[in-house]
């Protein structure tokens, strides 16, 4: 049924820190290399060798500039599906392919009664979905279902695949229904954002926005000059650097 | 938006023979179009494969066109589904007009109070294909308030056009009273430039700033792509070809579709002779209007998630 659920008590979702993020699009790539094999798999690739390659990606990384002299820096911004508790490309869906879990918030496709309407990709304002133009049926980001509920892996490891991959830490997973969990504890920490909130989507994932750089950066005429290493005219490297400078 | 050929077919096709079936319903009872069974097999015929057609073609937009049956189950949350449901139960009320007038020439109250079932299940049909753009919030151009009256002035302004090309073809004068066909072009006519003088002016509150959460930062401007070549979003949502000949193509949209119609009937009008000829030609010509501008409908919709990638892109 694409009728929305009343929202559960556990609302799994992502913490992305983007004063953190290096923009490596390791998260990206592992994203696609998990779910490939996963239960959403295979993530089809359209003219791999070509010059156009093109395929269908759960997650990708935007870098952006923002602000304007000193005060500027680049930002970078992995884009993924927010499973929103409003999500609009589940009730749009005519199938009931389209689908958020009860259970955990999660927004998923069933891709076996999937039509290919585009309907959900039109719905969703994040662009977070992608038409696999090979099966003929939606795809989506899963917040790897098939892993953070996998027993046979040690409890550590038991994350989506983007968030084990980052080398930096910036990608957190946790429940952002428990107010006491330490994804909500980064949010309220941090003023954690929900990205276009005016669409009244209501986002599950946020954002911890950039933390603010003192003072911009320096003039480098203004730094001191550095203390030479090694003395300079003595022993035989002196003798050389008087001779080579004459 | 792209503009996928099934769906401007499938639009612009159902909603005349929709619009068709929503004029018999308003005439047929009062006795102000033709009652005989000549013109009923064939107005009807022309709306059955229009309607039949629109709802082929429909298909083509989908990845897994076999599973279309399956769109009827979401009705409770969904306006495709809600569509598919009265699209197929409009079909039926369709069917059985045919049977209860032209071929089996039923009581007058029967085929009355079908022709009413017929003409508000197309009129709620063509209603539940505007919402199912009118209820998409990332995109502005849809997601107000014209998007409706468009779809059901046009389906009208169309439906009297081609009861006219019917009625030509079989030898009838105009099987409308006079003044509704050009009535129906003018109102469609109004309603289309409402709307485009309120998308138009449609300032956007969502920006690249409130896409990424860091427009409180300073202005944001796409650095480096997440990618090299476009994707789905940017091939779905972005299409761009059409949108720097808008104003060009709303001209010929505007000609072939309003004055082009308006001119041929009023030279029946004044030439009777002219009139079954300009009746035949006004219906083609108006519908290759409606195309032009179904095509506008999406190729001028811009969708948020293109913010990502372009500032100045929704």
């Amino acid at each position: 049924m694409t009728s929305l659920p009343t929202p559960g008590a556990v609302r799994l979702g992502l913490v992305i820190d983007l004063d953190i993020c290096v923009g490596c699009h390791a998260c990206a790539v592992n994203c696609k290399e998990w779910n490939t094999g996963g239960i959403a798999g295979p993530l089809t690739d359209y003219r791999p060798y070509e010059a156009e390659p093109d395929g269908v990606w759960f997650n990708r990384v935007h870098s952006y500039e923002v602000g304007d002299g000193p005060a500027g820096q680049t930002v970078h911004f992995p884009r993924s599906c927010l499973h929103c508790d409003n999500a609009e490309c589940v009730t749009v869906c005519p199938t009931g392919a389209s689908l958020k879990r009860v259970e955990d918030g999660i927004v998923l496709i069933n891709e076996d009664i999937c039509i290919g309407c585009k309907l959900c990709s039109w719905a969703c304002p994040y662009g977070a979905r992608e038409f696999d133009e090979d099966v003929g049926v939606m795809r989506k980001c899963t917040l790897c279902v098939d892993r953070i509920y996998d027993e046979a892996r040690p409890e550590a490891e038991r994350v989506p695949a983007c968030v084990s991959t980052c080398p930096a830490s910036a990608r957190h997973f946790g429940d952002l229904g428990d107010p006491d969990s330490d994804v909500s504890r980064m949010v309220a920490e941090r003023d954690g954002m929900a990205l276009m909130p005016e669409l009244g989507y209501r986002p599950t994932n946020r954002y911890l926005p950039p933390r603010a750089k003192g003072g911009g950066c320096s003039s480098p005429a203004a730094s001191p000059a550095l203390e030479p290493v090694m003395p300079e005219g003595t022993g035989f490297l002196g003798w050389l650097d008087r001779l080579l400078s004459a | 938006m792209h503009p996928a050929f099934s769906v401007i077919l499938f639009t612009v096709a159902s909603g005349i023979g929709y619009g068709m079936l929503m004029l018999l319903a308003l005439f047929l009872p009062a006795g102000l179009v033709p009652t005989d069974r000549l013109f009923g097999a064939v107005a009807l015929g022309l709306a059955l494969a229009f309607i039949g057609g629109g709802l082929m073609s429909s298909t083509a937009h989908l990845g897994r066109p076999e599973r279309a049956w399956r769109a009827f189950s979401q009705w409770r949350s969904s306006w495709l589904s809600r569509e598919g449901v009265l699209a197929m139960l409009s079909l039926l009320a369709v069917a059985l007009l045919a049977l209860v007038w032209p071929i089996l020439a039923a009581p007058v109250p029967c085929i009355d109070a079908t022709v009413a079932i017929a003409g508000l299940l197309s009129a709620a049909t063509v209603a539940a294909t505007a919402m199912i753009y009118r209820s998409l919030k990332p995109i502005a151009r849809w997601h107000n308030g014209w998007t409706v009256p468009c779809y059901l002035a046009i389906s009208l302004a169309s439906g009297g056009l081609w009861l006219g090309f019917v009625g030509a073809a079989i030898g009838d004068t105009d099987p409308l009273p006079h003044p509704v066909v050009p009535v129906l072009i003018l109102v469609a006519a109004i309603v289309k430039a409402l709307y485009w003088r309120h998308t138009d002016g449609h300032k956007p509150t969502t920006t690249i700033g409130t896409a990424t959460g860091l427009g409180a930062l300073g202005q944001v401007r796409p650095l480096d792509p997440p990618h090299t070549a476009a994707n789905y979003i940017m091939k779905e949502m972005g299409f761009r070809i059409a949108r720097k000949h808008a104003a060009k193509l709303r001209r010929i949209a505007g000609g072939l579709g309003v004055l082009a119609p308006l001119l041929l009937t009023l030279a029946g009008w004044v030439v009777p002779p002219l009139g079954p000829p300009a009746a035949l030609l006004a219906a083609p010509v108006a519908t290759l209007g409606v195309l032009v501008e179904r095509w506008l409908f999406f190729a001028e919709a811009k969708h948020v998630a293109m913010l990502y990638y372009k500032a100045d892109a929704a």
